[in-house]
């Protein structure tokens, strides 16, 4: 059953921006961005949690999550370093994907050259 | 009053964008990336016996991959003009915009090139997903104590 909640989920996210970007003047950039705001604006009352419960990996891979992870990370370190917590854990769960991206990225960038 | 009349010139003659095929085409792309991802958690968690929450980690550092590696062949480009917002929304758009990114400017040298523009692109996303998240949590550490 999460298979078809993980394929609605994710397809309707995408489709929710391609509606954006057909009938506004918004570029891809605006849109990820928004969507990135918007996931971490669903965290401050726990609810991309319950999404992420209920929908599975379909919910993890769309860039709402990153912005989810952003926040849950911060606030699961206010718990032992209070205040500080938020800038501390900030990169916590984010910070596989930003260095894989970065390594891949370097690597293959040293070994393919530029289409055109 | 000469550039209104010149706009509606330049709107008639421009090929008009199938605007249902296209969302339709997003829908079907990122609804198979989600089942994709759905998919590989399963995978990880029953043949490999990873909990499932490292489980998600590791198929987006798959997902991430693929994406840096079809976009540095130049597969990615053909792929994003079929599946449109599909293949941008889910992370794989995060990894594409830092790959072609650094291949553009792969001929200003190491520094200059790579260095200064790997987040070119990506670094909308993570600026305005870091200053969200502070004032978010911000919000939620005071109100209701993290």
């Amino acid at each position: 059953m999460t298979y078809i909640y993980s394929f609605l989920f994710c397809g309707l996210l995408c489709l929710i921006a391609q509606a954006i970007i057909d009938n506004t003047k918004l570029s891809a950039g605006h849109v990820t961005s928004i969507f990135v705001v918007a996931g971490a604006f669903l965290d401050i009352f726990s609810i991309y949690d319950k999404i992420i419960e209920f929908v599975g990996g379909g919910a993890l891979i769309p860039i709402t999550s990153f912005g989810h992870s952003l926040i849950h990370g911060a606030l699961e370190r206010t718990t032992d370093s209070g205040f500080l917590g938020i800038a501390m854990g900030m990169f916590d769960l984010t910070a596989t994907g930003i260095t894989s991206a970065i390594v891949f990225s370097f690597i293959f960038a040293l070994i393919f050259r530029p289409k055109n | 009053m000469e550039s209104k009349k010149y706009q509606k010139i330049v709107d008639k003659h421009q090929p008009k964008e199938p605007k249902t095929f296209n969302l339709l085409a997003a829908f079907i792309t990122g609804g198979i990336i989600g089942l994709l991802a759905n998919l590989l958690i399963d995978v990880y968690t029953y043949y490999f016996h990873i909990p499932t929450k490292t489980a998600g980690i590791y198929m987006l550092i798959t997902f991430i991959f693929l994406a840096c590696l079809l976009t540095a062949i130049g597969v990615f480009n053909n792929l994003v003009k079929k599946g449109k917002m599909g293949f941008i929304i889910p992370i794989t758009g995060f990894a594409h915009s830092m790959q072609s990114a650094i291949l553009d400017y792969k001929k200003e040298g190491p520094i200059y090139g790579f260095g200064s523009n790997v987040f070119k692109l990506a670094g909308s996303v993570i600026l305005y997903g870091v200053v969200s998240a502070y004032i978010f949590a911000m919000i939620r550490y005071l109100i209701f104590g993290g």
